[in-house]
């Protein structure tokens, strides 16, 4: 990111992602103009794991589009580890959220044209091109980690619901990313499928110190966040420590 | 094969992209196999019709040409002379057209010793050409004496190939007929003839062959003898009225013969200006094969595109999925040329072998018509067109895939 407005400072290291008065409006200037996101500011930083919660068509998923640069966001300010997102080229996004970003997704969304392994190294041969040993080395090292040593070359459709998204949170870590963004990752498993998963979240959150943002339905895994963010009609409402959320909010959900 | 180089290169430097694009063709191997063998109908049709096309006109033309110069350089015709006219006024003249006497071109040695140099040219020989009668007994025949140069009229007509009986020879008073004058005058190889080429020059001469070039006017009337016999005989000593030539690509005839009439200031004729009609008919074949081609192209363009552009639309997910992963817009885009591409270049390698096939099948079938071949560089230039083709029809549902919102694609099921 040579020519991308960079801003490291010793303060600000440790953050991660910052949002400054983030607005979206979808289908802004037409009759059918939809304000989704009003002034969302919010930190966060590094090793932080964080719940993103909120009722259906509370913009959560809207707000983690525009946090991983899937999405444009209408106004306010963007800053990916200190670099300014605004007026970057969709080039330069690209290679900001390849650098930066993991992505997991609720329905694990893997590619079914490969292999498990392939689709752990996917985001590297996309930047890089043929896997070295070392990189493959890695996948294989964090298949084993998410307890799937022995299906490296198994075909994706062949894995359960609750094995794809191992293999997805795998994807999301090989580039080793400062920020994994998880839009309601556990959200068709069963309870103790996705409570294994969470537990992979924690693990990596803790070993690797990324930063995870986690949209969820389910309280008791947001409970389990130490910090919860929770939004309602594209407003914060509630952003702390997930012990203090107020009761008539964990209901709600 | 730098061909294939190319494409190796290719797939190194677009590693990702290529292992892409062939998973997705082979997910979906049905709707692969199906435009595969679209493209391949298509590149067989346009293979076997220009090689066709090719083939008969290769046939018609050696047919036409060989039993004739490709170039004819003859003497400048006579014409009247006319003192300058005064300026400023009108003149009648009234012109007898002259008789034109049998005329030969000056310094033919010369002539053909420069002709002789230029490399675009198989032969040079000299044709002395004049009216005789042919008798044997009561019968009459009015014959073209032909004086040649035996060694290199071999490369104008290869008489020795047409002979039906007798020896190519032509020394002393050995003559060669054709078969319909034989016919004639009833004839056989060792049988005399007299030949009388007016204003007393007569000789007897003797029937060494009898050859057939299978076109009827020149079986009827050439006598083929000496050049220095014909000299003597149309009492032109030294002399020579035509020279022939054979060139190499025979389609720049008409170029070299103006060249040539700049050059020598003689009356020069190429083969494509006295076979107008037939060259007439060769251009309208090849419209219609270009029409053909064209048309066919086409449809497999249009093929390949509508394939992609549903391809496109089934792989939303995935293209969302990729993006979030980090591709970028240009490795999309390139997904789906490469896509095209491979298409183009399966289809036609199948394609070009569906059309050998068919060659051969043609060939083995009636091999009395004419033989159809298949130039490698047609085949080549036919896979190497396909494949452009492939990634040109590709063109726009690789755009579309890489115009995808990827918030939006992500969300599609
Ligand atoms: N591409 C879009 N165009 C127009 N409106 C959109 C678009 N995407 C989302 N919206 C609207 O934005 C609002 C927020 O949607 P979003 O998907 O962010 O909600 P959510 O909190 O993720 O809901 P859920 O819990 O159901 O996933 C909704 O009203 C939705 O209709
Ligand atoms: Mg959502």
């Amino acid at each position: 990111m040579s020519n991308s407005p960079v801003l490291i400072t010793p303060d600000n290291q440790q953050i991660v992602l910052q949002l400054d008065k983030i607005n979206k409006v979808f289908n802004e200037g037409t009759p059918l103009a939809n304000h989704v996101l009003h002034d969302v500011s919010l930190q966060v930083s590094r090793g932080e794991l964080v719940a993103l919660v909120g009722t259906s068509g509370s913009g959560k998923s809207t707000l983690l589009n525009i946090m991983g640069l899937l999405d444009l966001y209408s106004s306010g300010k963007l800053r990916i580890q200190g670099h300014l997102t605004q007026g970057l080229s969709e080039q330069q996004r690209t290679q900001l959220r390849s650098e930066s970003i993991g992505f997991v997704f609720q329905f694990h969304h893997l590619i079914n044209a490969f292999s498990t392994i392939d689709n752990v190294l996917m985001p590297l041969m996309l930047r890089y091109g043929k896997p070295n040993q070392e990189q493959t080395e890695y996948a294989q090292y964090l298949l084993n980690e998410v307890g799937l040593a022995n299906y490296a070359h198994t075909a994706t459709n062949r894995l359960s619901g609750g094995q794809q998204q191992r293999v997805a949170i795998a994807r999301a870590l090989v580039t080793r990313p400062a920020l994994i963004l998880a839009d309601e990752p556990t959200g068709n498993l069963d309870t103790q499928t996705a409570d294994e998963v969470f537990d992979l979240f924690e693990r990596f959150n803790l070993e690797h110190q990324c930063a995870i943002v986690i949209v969820t339905h389910d309280p008791r895994l947001s409970a389990r966040c130490p910090r919860t963010i929770r939004l309602t009609d594209g407003r914060i409402v509630y952003d702390g420590a997930s012990a203090n959320l107020p009761n008539a909010f964990t209901k709600a959900v | 094969m730098s061909f294939f180089n190319a494409i190796t290169r290719l797939r190194n430097s677009l590693w990702i992209e290529w292992r892409i694009a062939i998973r997705f063709l082979a997910e979906s191997p049905l709707q692969t196999l199906l435009i595969s063998v679209a493209i391949s109908v298509g590149a067989a049709v346009i293979v076997f019709i220009t090689a066709l096309i090719m083939g008969l006109q290769t046939n018609l033309i050696n047919k036409t040409l060989g039993t004739q110069a490709h170039i004819r350089i003859e003497a400048t015709q006579q014409h009247n002379n006319f003192s300058e006219f005064p300026d400023g006024k009108y003149v009648w003249i009234f012109e007898n057209p002259r008789d034109q006497r049998l005329q030969t071109i000056n310094n033919w040695q010369e002539v053909r010793d420069t002709l002789d140099q230029y490399s675009a040219f198989n032969t040079v020989s000299p044709l002395i050409s004049g009216p005789a009668f042919a008798t044997k007994g009561s019968a009459r025949a009015s014959v073209a004496l032909m004086g040649i140069d035996p060694k290199r009229y071999t490369g104008i007509i290869n008489l020795k190939e047409y002979l039906t009986e007798g020896q190519f020879s032509i020394e002393a008073s050995d003559i060669l007929i054709g078969y319909q004058l034989a016919k004639d005058l009833g004839l056989r190889t060792g049988d005399k003839l007299r030949i009388d080429a007016g204003d007393n020059h007569q000789s007897v001469m003797n029937v060494a062959g009898i050859f057939e070039l299978g076109v009827r006017e020149l079986d009827r009337r050439y006598v083929y003898t000496s050049l220095k016999q014909a000299q003597t005989l149309l009492n032109l000593p030294g002399g020579i009225t035509i020279l022939e030539i054979k060139i190499l690509d025979v389609f720049s005839a008409e170029y070299w013969a103006q060249r040539i009439q700049k050059l020598t200031g003689l009356y020069v004729q190429s083969w494509m200006e006295s076979n107008g009609q037939l060259l007439n008919a060769l251009n309208s074949q090849s419209m219609t094969t270009q029409i053909i081609r064209v048309f066919v192209a086409m449809s497999v363009i249009f093929g390949i595109a509508s394939v992609l552009a549903v391809s496109v639309v089934q792989r939303t997910r995935e293209i969302g999925i990729l993006r979030a992963m980090g591709s970028s817009q240009q490795q999309i885009l390139r997904v789906f040329l490469l896509q095209g591409g491979l298409l183009g270049l399966t289809g036609s390698l199948l394609g070009v072998l569906m059309g050998y096939t068919l060659i051969q099948i043609f060939n083995a079938i009636d091999t009395k018509l004419f033989v159809i071949e298949l130039e490698t560089s047609m085949m080549l230039s036919a896979i190497f067109i396909a494949t452009l083709a492939g990634v040109l029809a590709a063109m726009v549902p690789a755009r579309r895939a890489a115009k995808y919102d990827p918030a939006v694609a992500i969300r599609y099921v």
